[in-house]
């Protein structure tokens, strides 16, 4: 197998622990004491989200993980799994729910995303950046607050996604989302 | 951050970087230190077992000015300080970067603790020149410079924080040093400088022996938020031990597969003629100068590198 140095250890590095692919959230170097160096690595699993530390020597190897990233197109729900299917080859393949979170929200039928596979298992989805969605529940908003975005209230979309907006917003106004946080992003169009 | 809005960034760094640089030699020249000129580009770096001397030609970069400094006490100098580039192959991170600045002094006739007295006068006023008190912030703390500075001997630190024998962990390659850096090093005090003392002779490579206890060396680093900011010695007087540390450094290295380093016989030579005894210490500037501005890593503060791309 494919190994790193722990010299090439960096924060973002994606590397394999015990059969698993993690990520490098934070990295430091250390040299305490004019002794040997040491690589501290915070890591993140990029199947489940668990963190763990890790401090490699000089002389420790660190696994390359086999990543690979497909263009997919999203399907179906099935009832139970999220159907994608590959751009190219049209195959078909499901991703559990807990992999995806409320990004579950964001799913919009034929949409590109991009899919993660480790080891030739789908572990991980990219959405298109943003989303729009028409907002089915939030108290009246505040006529002339427009500018005033940092306050924010409750909503909710019409398929059922709990969202923090500005002031301003009112039911049937359409809003985008930026799906790697989850968070309200702007106003599209008045309702 | 494109490279020149990085710059801008430096220049006001720069500006208090250059007020400490002046705070630090007025405290030194105040005492009787001369500050002194010695060559970047050398023959023989010392071989220490984990430092690394980037190749210049046929010569190396210096890794420190100590073997250079150690030939003027030999040659009669008593009191001698430099602040100047100092390279070190490979280390990069929020605290290191591979070009830095050393701040290196000496004094003869003197031992470990009354270096540790100069350097804490001289810190305590450059902060109040540079910074108009004694008390910092860095790296999250609230850091109290005037006041007693923390003394922990090495051996109650590990059996405090760690609950292992410094001597056994010692022994085995690399134990000690990550014990330090999990166990021991984010437990320190954070509320004012904290001082390591008395480790383990294998950690005194160049340091004397304590006579009351020769299986510890005379031998303190100062850490400050946590970072470790100066290392010091009792220095090592005696060539034929010196002989001896050189070629066990030369034997790790080897068996480690790193550059071996032609013999400094410059520096054997003037020791053999008496080098008289004396205390050393390394202080790393950029740190000192990171700590004062309350910045949390040198990135902040220094000048960029042309291989900053490479940054963790």
């Amino acid at each position: 197998m494919a190994m790193y140095d722990a010299a090439d250890l960096k924060k973002g590095l994606k590397v394999e622990i015990d059969g698993q692919p993690y990520v490098i959230t934070d990295f430091e170097f250390c040299k305490p004491g004019k002794g040997t160096a040491l690589y501290r690595c915070k890591l993140k699993s990029m199947i489940n989200g668990s963190t763990m530390d890790r401090t490699y020597r000089p002389v420790d190897k660190v696994g390359i993980p086999n990543l690979e990233e497909r263009d997919m197109y999203y399907s179906y729900h099935d009832g139970q799994n999220y159907v994608f299917s590959d751009a190219e080859t049209y195959e078909e393949i499901s991703i559990n729910e807990e992999a995806l979170g409320k990004r579950t929200y964001f799913l919009i039928e034929e949409a590109l995303c991009q899919g993660l596979f480790f080891n030739g298992k789908l572990i991980d989805i990219t959405l298109p950046t943003f989303i729009e969605k028409v907002v089915a529940e939030t108290e009246p908003g505040v006529r002339g607050d427009t500018a005033s975005s940092n306050v924010m209230k409750p909503a909710k979309t019409d398929n059922g996604y709990d969202v923090m907006v500005p002031l301003f917003i009112n039911v049937g106004d359409t809003i985008r989302i930026d799906t790697r946080t989850g968070e309200y992003a702007e106003r599209v169009s008045k309702g | 951050m494109d490279p020149f809005t990085r710059l801008q960034q430096t220049v006001a760094a720069l500006k208090f970087r250059a007020r400490v640089l002046a705070a630090v030699r007025a405290g030194f020249d105040s005492r009787g230190f001369t500050e002194v000129t010695t060559p970047v580009r050398i023959a023989a770096p010392a071989a220490e077992e984990y430092i690394d001397a980037p190749p210049a030609g046929a010569f190396f970069l210096r890794t420190s000015p100590e073997l250079e400094m150690k030939r003027l006490l030999c040659a009669g100098m008593d009191r001698i300080y430099q602040i100047g580039p100092c390279f070190r192959a490979g280390e990069r991170g929020r605290l290191h970067r591979t070009e830095f600045d050393m701040l290196e002094f000496y004094m003869a006739h003197a031992d470990y603790l009354e270096l540790l007295n100069v350097i804490r006068a001289i810190i305590v006023e450059t902060a109040v020149k540079c910074t108009g008190g004694t008390k910092i912030k860095s790296r999250g703390y609230e850091i109290e410079l005037g006041g007693e500075w923390a003394m922990l001997p090495v051996r109650e630190a590990f059996r405090t924080f760690a609950g292992v024998s410094a001597d056994e962990v010692a022994e085995q390659e690399s134990l000690f040093e990550e014990i330090l850096v999990e166990k021991v090093e984010p437990n320190l005090p954070k509320d004012r400088p904290c001082v390591l003392i008395d480790y383990p002779v294998r950690f005194g490579a160049f340091a004397r022996a304590k006579a009351a206890d020769p299986t510890l060396a005379e031998r303190w680093e100062v850490y400050v938020a946590g970072v470790e900011l100066a290392n010091t010695y009792s220095e090592l007087i005696d060539p034929s031990v010196q002989r001896e540390r050189f070629a066990a450094a030369r034997a790790t290295r080897k068996r480690l597969g790193m550059t071996e380093y032609p013999e400094p016989t410059a520096f054997l030579d003037a020791i053999d003629r008496g080098m008289p005894s004396a205390a050393g210490s390394a202080l790393g500037f950029d740190r000192l100068v990171m700590l004062l501005a309350g910045a949390d890593s040198l990135s902040e503060i220094d000048f960029p590198l042309d291989d900053d791309g490479q940054e963790p």
